[in-house]
């Protein structure tokens, strides 16, 4: 696999991080670094064996669909200077 | 001491408003010279410190009344700023407790403050703290680390003169890292015994909520609270907890690449002192093989770490809560990218760079799900050990406590490659501890215990052990 600048900035955009010059240059190196190691993985037939995405599977684990108390609107909009009438102000999301 | 301590409380033997003045004062000048705290909350601790003052006296108090307990910092805390040691979290005060806050809390502890931790638990020496905080320093030689990601409570916890439990969590190894390099208890349950409601998530397979105190007895108590499930986690485990074992003798695995390559010769030297008065006590020590795990276990637990850190940071965006700019004017794609890379110190970019990659279209089978399936394989490893042993046992860590300046120089690879001896127990959600097993000239050597899921029992009656060989 390569490993370059080009794949450094499609990852950084997709992870919304803004990379300036030298840390392109610097993930880029750590990247080689890292997954060539990372390739042993390669060694290892695992076709039929299944993903475990916890350690311990619980089963039944749905809780009842109950009303209960929440947080108030007053309290949500606590930690952000950028409200208006009760709502949060964000970027634009359609140009 | 625990239990002393808290008799005392309720006899009113100790002037609780008193004493924990008294704690708070001692916290804020060891934090200035080895920066454990990332904030010290007094004022709740003394309101908090008056109320239960008030239920003694009506004999109401808790089961923990008047226990001094600090919080990692990546737990909510109720009003308190909570920054998962990161500076994009700075100025947050959560609105509501983790569950194990709020259990500590319903049976009368008295939280003190938040401890340092790398950001978000993004490390093993506590050396990549968010930007603007300050590098917690090891008690025993200010030059080298506490270790980590948990470092602020292993380091409290070591210095503390008062009674006290530091509630840590771990992804990978950040209990046992700390715990070992700072020469304190760390204990980290099954994974979902503990709510992980409240915690500033690293990765939710992997994420574990535990405790490091001073001696073995005082684990229980904090640890029994803190338990059970929880409905607002449906991965908390729905069996009790069972913290009473007495195996007559338990069987213990010594896990054999733990002590080969790459070992600082003391600290295998320490370890095969214990095994040694082990034997001689007449319990039966083998040598066991996890090869699976020490070939793939650390790429397994970074792939996998990593590709959920790069899903949950994702709610960190600027907007809502935590740090902030000036929307106006840009798209959610420009806004998002500013306040991320303004914010996110080196280390965070990088696991969340490396776990965007792990699950990216084209790569996230060959990575992300081929990691998950080794997964697999390393807890099949591990449960048929167990088949026929109640302990398996190795280092904690592969070295003692480095400097500062020596982490700094290692690359991001040599740095992941320390976790070599925890990820194993992290990946398979096994409970696991980590007890002092001596020093190389005044710097602590850690053992580390592991047994099957839900043995928490077996481990603390082994931990017990240990204490007593001491």
């Amino acid at each position: 696999m390569k490993i370059d600048k080009e794949l450094i900035e499609k990852v950084s955009k997709l992870a919304k991080l803004k990379l300036d010059e030298s840390e392109k240059e610097k993930y880029s190196k750590d990247f080689k670094e890292i997954l060539g190691a990372f390739a042993i993985l390669d060694k290892m037939d695992v076709k039929s064996v299944k993903s475990s995405f916890r350690p311990i599977e619980e089963k039944d684990i749905l809780r009842d669909d109950k009303v209960r108390e929440s947080i108030t609107q007053k309290e949500a909009l606590k930690f952000t200077k950028h409200q208006e009438k009760g709502f949060f102000v964000g970027p634009k999301t359609i140009e | 001491m625990l239990k002393e301590h808290i008799k005392k409380v309720k006899s009113g033997e100790i002037k609780l408003t008193e004493y924990v003045k008294e704690v708070l004062d001692k916290c804020k000048s060891i934090n200035k010279e080895l920066s454990y705290f990332n904030t010290i909350c007094k004022k709740e601790a003394l309101e908090q410190a008056k109320e239960v003052e008030e239920k003694i006296k009506s004999k109401k108090a808790g089961k923990l009344a008047g226990l001094i307990i600090t919080v990692k910092d990546n737990l909510c805390v109720r009003d308190v700023e909570s920054t998962a040691g990161s500076r994009i979290l700075k100025g947050y005060k959560p609105l509501f407790d983790a569950t194990a806050i709020e259990r500590l809390r319903k049976e009368d502890a008295i939280i003190i403050g938040k401890t340092s931790c790398d950001a978000f638990g993004f490390g093993s020496f506590n050396t990549n703290v968010g930007l603007d905080f300050e590098i917690p320093k090891n008690h025993q030689d200010i030059e080298r680390v506490t270790g980590g990601s948990s470092g602020g409570s292993a380091g409290i916890t070591a210095v503390a003169d008062f009674v006290h439990v530091a509630i840590a969590e771990s992804t990978g190894g950040s209990i046992e890292s700390p715990a070992s390099f700072c020469g304190v208890i760390g204990f980290c349950p099954t994974y979902g015994r503990v709510s992980r409601s409240g915690l500033i998530s690293y990765a939710n397979s992997l994420d574990k909520i535990g405790v490091m105190t001073k001696k073995v007895k005082d684990i229980a108590p904090v640890l029994e609270i803190i338990s059970g499930f929880d409905e607002k986690d449906s991965t908390s485990l729905k069996h009790k907890i069972n913290l009473k074992s007495d195996v007559k003798k338990l069987k213990i695995g010594i896990i054999k690449e733990s002590l080969g390559k790459g070992i600082e010769p003391e600290v295998k030297k320490a370890i095969l002192k214990i095994i040694e008065k082990l034997r001689k006590k007449g319990f039966i020590c083998e040598e066991v093989s996890l090869p699976i795990t020490f070939k793939y276990g650390v790429p397994t637990y970074y792939l996998i770490s990593t590709s959920e850190a790069s899903t949950n940071l994702a709610c960190l965006s600027g907007l809502r809560y935590g740090q902030e700019e000036d929307p106006k004017g840009k798209s959610f794609a420009e806004y998002f990218s500013e306040v991320r890379s303004k914010h996110f110190n080196d280390e965070s970019k990088r696991r969340i760079m490396l776990g965007t990659f792990a699950r990216m279209a084209g790569y996230r089978d060959a990575y992300y799900i081929k990691a998950t399936k080794i997964r697999t394989k390393i807890i099949e490893e591990y449960k048929k050990l167990f088949e026929k042993y109640d302990v398996l046992i190795s280092p904690t860590m592969p070295v003692v406590a480095p400097k500062i300046s020596e982490v700094k120089k290692m690359t991001p690879l040599q740095n992941y490659m320390m976790d070599i001896l925890t990820v194993g127990p992290n990946l398979t959600g096994m409970p696991h501890a980590t007890i002092s097993a001596g020093d190389k000239e005044g710097l602590p050597i850690g053992l580390m215990a592991t047994t099957d899921h839900q043995e928490e029992g077996k481990l603390l009656q082994f931990l017990e052990i240990i204490e007593g060989l001491q």
